[in-house]
């Protein structure tokens, strides 16, 4: 399972990991746009992780967390969500409270 | 291969009986959807098992016939 061991060496190297198409300042897909950008009005630094470029990671990320879509977020190695729970997260002050309950900002 | 509204309805009905739906098809295209879900089966779930319970009801549809479906889920 040489595609997890890669998943969870990101996740135990990077606070705050966004599995997403394109990149942080190059969003390809606008539901990848979303959380990016949420992400950057929280002013927290992330790893995007542009899946585009691995059809490997595409897929194994998917199984990984058993959620069918990407984005994906995780914070110190927990699964947050996919954009809709993460904007709802941060449209009602949950997303923030989970950063600082973390220790992330 | 677009899947259309009543079809994604019956899915998630099949799957939650109890649940009220509401789709909207944002673009007019079948292919980008907003859903907000009601069941008393997401009382006491976090929101990723409740909307796992949704994607499961599709039946791997999600993520490949079906784009973007945007999904709002609240307990009753």
């Amino acid at each position: 399972m040489e595609i997890n061991e890669k998943i969870k060496n990101l996740l135990n190297e990077n606070d705050i990991c966004l599995f997403m198409k394109g990149t942080p300042d190059a969003p390809q897909c606008g539901f990848s746009m979303a959380v990016s950008n949420v992400l950057k009005h929280l002013n927290v630094s992330f790893k995007g992780i542009n899946v585009l470029e691995d059809e490997n990671l595409r897929q194994g990320i998917k199984k990984f967390s058993d959620w069918p879509t990407i984005p994906q977020l995780y914070v110190k190695k927990e699964f947050i969500g996919g954009c809709d729970i993460i904007k709802e997260m941060f449209e009602k002050g949950e997303l923030k409270k989970l950063f600082e309950e973390k220790k992330i900002i | 291969m677009p899947l259309p509204v009543d079809e994604i309805k019956k899915l998630i009905k099949d799957a939650i009986p109890d649940a009220s739906i509401e789709i909207k098809d944002l673009m007019g295209d079948n292919n980008h959807y907003a859903a907000i879900i009601k069941s008393s089966k997401f009382n006491n779930l976090s929101k990723i098992e409740q909307h796992k319970l949704v994607y499961k009801s599709l039946k791997g549809k999600m993520g490949n016939e079906l784009h973007a479906l945007s999904i709002t889920t609240e307990g009753k």
